[in-house]
């Protein structure tokens, strides 16, 4: 088994899990490379199927390529996909700044569909490498009655014994990708044929790292235009993932106190 | 850094050609865990462009000394000032490794957290300050290393520049942790003498430190191996789920250990039936030839239907697990009240899940301590031996001879409250396999079932108090045997006179109760008999066992009569003796009754007659192939 291997199997069995423990889960596809990287891996475990709904909470400001990738994997991967909106920005916390408070739309989107369809679990593709916050995570990570994240009193996971039982109303998040890097993802996105948008490879010497919404993410200079190109980048880059994400930047503390509200 | 990165071979970060280690970094508050982390970044070349320059402006900036821990300052809510870095990429390379620092450490010291990283981790690095020497935390850290079976553990001493690099004080200090971890079973790979703040030990032996002959951390770091998959151990598939998403029945799940190949012949614990294995089935390609190994998740098919479920375990028939009810384990405990003896729990060894009971414990003690006080119960934070009494068999190895399922975790309220190991499993209620020679009837089934013109079965009653369920057991019996058939009635009440008179009405002896009658009446139904038996058998778990006992020979009715009727009823007049208070124990009056969720046929005997019932009864076991159709023929011409 190489490092591949050994990642896809531990992924392969927290998907086992969270479908064996939980009630009611849905998979958040964000028609990003994590997020696609993680239905590759749920229909390895569940043997080509998604058997529970994909859910893309939608900001309406994706770039267009990313909708169309949407379109077009939903049908062909047969997945049972929802599509649920987000609320105007001025539903929003006013005391965050622009971009985190953009951003912060996807939270109270995810509130609403949750209320909506009532699920007991959400699968979430962060990874623990992307930023400090998401390093403290945990596999099955619990949130509180208003989807939020107490960071300070998280139960500990044995080995691989998670915590599967949330308290009435509220969820649980599932990270069946936390212990991935970015290397990891493109290496495995290579390895498996994934499609991927094309908005990660270099055009005009620039491209994205990460996908988010267009007003608020960032192409960053490179001339990468193959995965192999983007992993010789990485090997050698010291910019961080999320340096395009302007979210995660705005001041010290706006994407933990994102996080702990609830965002991803 | 020695990578060499040519186009033609993209290198990726994990390839094949450098290891991936993953470490914790555990020991007392302020040793200076954070502070070597960040020195670690540094003298490997991994902090991002100007970030050290921007953190040590900013400290001046602020009128602070500069802090390597400042780099993992990376939550607000651990950090004394407000300094933030873009990114805690916790992954740094020593010359042949890859080494990934799990939960970084930050102020806040939580032990669920070091118990969350250690679980992962194929090596530790302890750290001891040279000032204050072995504290608790240290001491329990260390313990829990052993616990979580971390062989490979580095200790630094660390601050050595406030002992003047004294290699007396560096010697007592490996001495005395030294001793500790091996008291533990642990071994130190090395025991280094460091200033993580000057780099003293970090990447370079200074004159400093230059009595010292080990490894500097770098070197440390950089021998350490990843853990390997147990492959040359007994297989161990733990089943995860049963999917049946098309006409493919596939049993999930991740090979602990061993390995596995189509054609195998294989037992599934706890119930000890035998198959073999049809296939190995995958998606994108399926099925998939050749072994599969340790680390992988699979999904097999096999060559019969048997009942399986979540929790069993696969292994190959001549090294199976054992099938036990009861066991010793060594748990680390952290939940605010403490565990005493009779204590209720749900246990959970891999995915199988069981209530428990303890019925003993010893050598509770507080790791942190040295001179340790037994307590009667286990404390937060302390750990102490367990025996625990399962309410349902389960398979397990002791920790020794397969680490991998060898361990287990403890829920209090759905959370988990506690884990560690089995150190031993009492196989008393079966004994070890080698030593039985079943042997085969004389007579085959088929000459059996030609006589009596039925299969065997088991048709298992279950219903509350005074449902009919002994009237309706001696009716079919009746009807059976007028029609030349061979019924034998196993009468809860009856058995327990007999073969079961030394158990009681606890939620433990019901069970075993139950798993009695199930053993018993599988005997009968193998041999062609129809068992019929009659139990209140309240708990749907227990009936669960029989069922996976008799496999697919099970018939389970419900005797579904309303309790007012019953306590109406009362023949035995147990109802009334139970409201007054003078029955603990009964089944009846309480809510402890668990209703079937799929018993093949259910009867209410308030609504129907008994011949009736048993006409249903009759059907049920034709439609399901137990009676053979010209049984009615037969029994017009006696």
């Amino acid at each position: 088994m190489d490092h591949l291997d050994q990642l896809e199997a531990q992924s392969i069995y927290i998907f086992r899990e969270a479908f064996a423990r939980l009630k009611k889960i849905a998979l958040l596809w964000s028609l990003g490379k994590d997020s696609n990287v993680m239905i590759w891996l749920a229909r390895k475990a569940f043997f080509g199927r998604l058997p529970f709904p994909a859910l893309h909470v939608d900001t309406g400001k994706k770039f267009p390529e990313m909708y169309r990738f949407r379109d077009h994997y939903g049908k062909e991967w047969d997945l049972d996909l929802r599509v649920e909106p987000c609320p105007p920005i001025d539903a929003v916390d006013p005391t965050l700044p622009p971009a985190a408070r953009s951003a912060a739309r996807k939270t109270e989107g995810l509130k609403m569909a949750l209320a909506k369809f009532g699920f007991d679990g959400l699968i979430a593709g962060i990874r623990r490498d992307e930023e400090a916050t998401r390093a403290k995570e945990r596999v099955f990570s619990p949130r509180g009655l208003e989807g939020n994240w107490d960071v300070r009193d998280q139960p500990p996971e044995f080995w691989d014994h998670f915590n599967a039982s949330p308290p009435q109303g509220a969820h649980l998040r599932i990270h069946p990708i936390l212990h991935w890097t970015e290397a990891d993802i493109w290496a495995y996105t290579k390895r498996e044929n994934i499609p991927i948008i094309p908005l990660y490879l270099s055009q005009n010497g620039k491209r994205y790292r990460s996908l988010g919404d267009q007003d608020i993410t960032n192409p960053v200079n490179s001339t990468a235009s193959t995965i192999d190109e983007i992993l010789i980048e990485l090997e050698q880059t010291k910019v961080p993932e999320r340096a395009g994400r302007a979210l995660d930047h705005e001041t010290e503390d706006a994407f933990e106190r994102l996080r702990v509200a609830g965002y991803l | 850094m020695n990578m060499i990165v040519t186009p033609a071979s993209p290198a990726t970060p994990n390839g094949t050609t450098r290891p991936q280690v993953r470490i914790v970094i555990v020991g007392h508050v302020d040793h200076g865990k954070s502070t070597l982390v960040g020195r670690l970044l540094h003298e490997t070349g991994s902090l991002p462009d100007g970030k050290l320059e921007m953190l040590k402006a900013v400290s001046a900036r602020r009128g602070m000394p500069f802090e390597w821990s400042f780099l993992l300052d990376a939550l607000q809510t651990e950090r004394d000032q407000g300094i933030t870095i873009d990114t805690t990429q916790i992954r740094f390379r020593t010359n042949s490794r890859d080494i990934v620092l799990i939960d970084a450490p930050g102020h806040a010291e939580f032990l669920r957290n070091m118990i969350t990283g250690a679980s992962q981790a194929d090596g530790a690095v302890l750290i001891i300050d040279a000032l204050e020497g072995v504290r608790d935390q240290t001491r329990r850290h260390g313990y829990l290393l052993h616990l979580l079976g971390v062989k490979q553990v580095a200790i630094v001493v660390n601050k050595m520049d406030r002992v003047d690099f004294a290699a007396e004080r560096f010697k007592a200090i490996s001495d005395e942790i030294s001793a500790h971890l091996q008291s533990l079973g642990v071994t130190p790979t090395a025991v280094i003498p460091i200033s993580a703040r000057d780099g003293d030990g970090v990447a370079e032996r200074t004159d400093r430190i230059g009595w010292y002959r080990g490894p500097t951390v770098v070197e440390a770091l950089d021998r350490l191996e990843p853990a390997r998959p147990l492959e040359a151990l007994a297989l161990r598939l733990p089943v995860q789920a049963i999917y049946k998403f098309d006409d493919r029945r596939i049993v999930a799940g991740r090979i602990e250990s061993g390995s596995l190949v189509a054609g195998d012949e294989i037992v599934i614990m706890p119930a000890g039936k035998i198959a073999r294995i049809k296939s190995v089935e995958s998606w994108p390609v399926t099925p998939v030839a050749g072994r599969q190994g340790a680390g992988r998740s699979v999904g097999i098919t096999l060559d019969r239907e048997l009942f399986v479920e979540r929790g069993d375990i696969i292994a190959h028939a001549n090294a199976a697990p054992r099938e036990t009810r009861r066991l010793r384990a060594r748990i680390f405990w952290l939940h605010d009240k403490p565990l005493a003896k009779g204590d209720q729990l749900l246990v959970r060894c891999g995915p199988k899940e069981s209530r428990a009971t303890v019925v003993a414990i010893e050598k509770a003690v507080d790791p942190g301590e040295l001179s340790s006080v037994e307590n009667k119960a286990i404390g937060r934070n302390h750990v102490g031996e367990i025996d625990i009494s399962l309410s349902n068999p389960i398979a397990v190895d002791p920790y020794t001879e397969n680490p991998r399922t060898g361990r287990l975790v403890i829920e209090v309220s759905g959370r988990i409250a506690g884990g560690g190991l089995v150190l031993s499993v009492d196989a008393g209620q079966r004994a070890e396999p080698v030593d039985i020679v079943p042997v085969e009837s004389a007579l085959r089934l088929d000459e059996r079932s030609a006589r009596y013109r039925h299969n065997g079965a088991v048709v298992w009653l279950t219903g509350l108090p005074a449902s009919g369920k002994s009237t309706l057991a001696k009716a079919l019996e009746r009807r059976l045997f007028t029609n030349g058939g061979s019924p034998i009635l196993l009468d809860g009440d009856t058995v327990r006179a007999g073969l079961n008179s030394d158990l009681g009405f606890s939620a433990t002896d019901r069970s075993e109760n139950i798993r009695r009658l199930a053993e018993v009446a599988t005997h009968l139904a193998r041999n062609g008999h129809i068992a019929i038996v009659a139990a209140v058998s309240p708990a749907r778990e227990d009936r669960a066992a029989a069922r996976r006992i008799a496999d697919t020979a099970f018939r389970e009715i419900h005797v579904a009569t309303s309790a007012e009727v019953c306590e109406e009823r009362d023949p035995k007049g147990h109802y009334k003796k139970a409201r007054a208070g003078a029955l603990a124990s009964f089944t009846g009056i309480g809510n402890d009754y668990e209703k079937p969720e799929a018993a093949e046929l259910v009867i209410d005997t308030a609504t129907r007659s008994v011949a009736d019932a048993t006409d249903a009864i009759e059907q049920m076991l034709k439609t399901t192939g137990v009676l053979f159709d010209e049984v009615v023929d037969l029994a017009a011409n006696i």
